[in-house]
């Protein structure tokens, strides 16, 4: 079984569903303390329903790129140690601060996952994860400029959106480009798309090289 | 300075103090920030500096939050309000002066760029001191207000990504205006995005005595005034719709969506089809 400890697949209406156990965040379904976490709003949910070995634990720390308006980071904080969720754009972070205020070991930070000098100062090194959602342009800069956060035997877990770095290619061809790129850095763990969750990404699993 | 973790200078008991750090530091590389932290004595072990360091970045980014919101939405409505009111003056200003000029000299043309001409020149006279003088405040008012636009072009992409790519950065600071701020625009069914800057057609269609009103301000795009009349409401209803996607994605999740510009693409092209056939 490739899901960390603290993931669970669990009887919710409509069938099972990945879950994990903490404040409620966002009106999800909670069944027995339980937290529904529906792949089909989470690239990351999607990464572990596709069944990848994404090498993530309970227990890890974690690096968040793209961190959004916080449901999915609200899960991983619920089952890792320290979170430290990185997003760029103020509204949606009005509300990962709430979540925040819910759980201990969440930092939430405004930063652009782009420019790591401007959050290095706050978030530590040798971390075990670095989960990437960035929708821009040029995302395999990110996990390379991102990379020094890692421990060596660290690991990234992206959603690579083809449609941030060109509507016009087939998204094959993008994801290639993006994977070639991402290789000057990272060994390449597997790769899946993601469909039916979501369409037109492709789930990376990588470790520094 | 820049090898150092944000516990070194600060009050790290102070949110306040420790969030701005959080917020405005920086460091070349990361490290074992817990252990140094814990080695330099400001925090006894790994869990409270992981309490510390909670509630330095909430405090940091809840203020950083706050800073970057009021500035960004409000001041490029003040800055697209400005812009109007400077073109109104600038033109008022220079209908008078250019008509003043033109009775004391030769070809002065009309308008803002007839009055930058006349402003040019020596005067001779007190009344011509007076008519140049005039002249050079229009010029003014006229400069300001391209300055003003080159400023609502930087911000209003940095505010509303996806809106501005869609109805380009000064019809997409007008309607934030209009709404009065991305919030109220984001709210909006498309139907009040299609008719905003409408407001008098719109009441009067209300009490009965005048058709709807098909577009508001987003005339101004392509999209609406350069489709053929019988297609504009089809044009303006299917922008409206773009746009308040756009807004919505702007204001609730900040991502960028460069495909909602090619599905108005396409959606424009086959409006426009519709009348050549």
């Amino acid at each position: 079984m490739t899901l960390p400890d603290g993931v669970e697949r669990r009887p919710f209406d409509g069938g099972d569903a990945l879950s994990t156990r903490g404040e409620p965040a966002y009106g999800e379904p909670v069944v027995d303390g339980w937290r529904r976490w529906d792949a089909h709003r989470s690239k990351l949910g999607a990464t572990l329903e596709l069944g990848l070995d994404t090498g993530l634990a309970g227990g890890d720390s974690v690096l968040y790129l793209g961190a959004a308006n916080g449901t999915t980071v609200s899960h991983v904080a619920d089952f890792a140690g320290p979170t430290y969720a990185v997003e760029f754009a103020p509204r949606p972070v009005r509300d990962l601060l709430d979540v925040a205020e819910a759980r201990e070991t969440l930092f939430p930070l405004l930063k652009d996952a782009r420019k790591p000098e401007t959050y290095a100062h706050v978030v530590e090194s040798g971390l075990d994860a670095i989960v990437q959602d960035v929708a821009t342009r040029g995302q395999a800069d990110v996990a390379l400029a991102n990379r020094q956060f890692l421990a060596d035997d660290g690991r990234l877990v992206a959603a690579v959106k083809a449609r941030s770095e060109d509507v016009t290619e087939a998204p094959e061809d993008v994801f290639e480009r993006v994977l070639d790129q991402l290789r000057e850095g990272y060994e390449v763990l597997a790769t899946e798309r993601m469909e039916p969750f979501h369409d037109d990404h492709l789930a990376v699993v990588a470790t520094p090289k | 300075m820049t090898e150092q973790g944000w516990f070194a200078d600060t009050d790290v008991r102070d949110p306040e103090a420790a969030g701005h750090v959080v917020r405005e530091g920086r460091a070349d590389a990361p490290d074992d920030w817990p252990a140094r932290a814990v080695e330099a004595g400001a925090a006894a072990d790994e869990d409270e500096y992981y309490e510390l360091l909670r509630e330095a970045t909430v405090a940091g980014t809840r203020a950083a939050v706050q800073e970057r919101e009021r500035a960004d939405d409000q001041q490029l409505v003040h800055a697209v309000r400005a812009m109007a009111d400077l073109s109104d003056a600038a033109n008022e200003v220079a209908e008078r002066a250019v008509e003043w000029a033109g009775s004391l000299f030769e070809d002065v043309d009309a308008g803002v760029d007839g009055a930058r001409a006349v402003a040019g020149r020596d005067p001779e006279t007190l009344a011509e001191e007076r008519a140049v003088s005039l002249c050079q405040r229009a010029a003014d008012l006229g400069d300001e207000r391209e300055r003003v636009r080159e400023f609502v072009e930087a911000q209003a992409p940095a505010v509303a990504p996806n809106l501005s790519m869609l109805a380009g950065p000064v019809l997409a600071a007008r309607l934030i205006a209009l709404a009065g701020s991305l919030d109220d625009l984001a709210k909006m069914p498309s139907g009040t995005v299609q008719v905003l800057g409408a407001e008098d057609a719109l009441f009067a269609h209300l009490r009965g005595h005048a058709p709807s009103p098909k577009h508001g301000v987003i005339y101004t795009h392509e999209y609406v005034h350069g489709t053929h009349p019988g297609e504009r409401g089809s044009a303006a209803r299917a922008l409206a719709g773009k746009l308040s996607i756009a807004a919505r994605v702007d204001h609730y999740s900040g991502d960028q969506r460069p495909e909602l510009r090619d599905e108005l693409d396409e959606r424009m092209e086959r409006i426009r089809a519709r009348d050549t056939e």
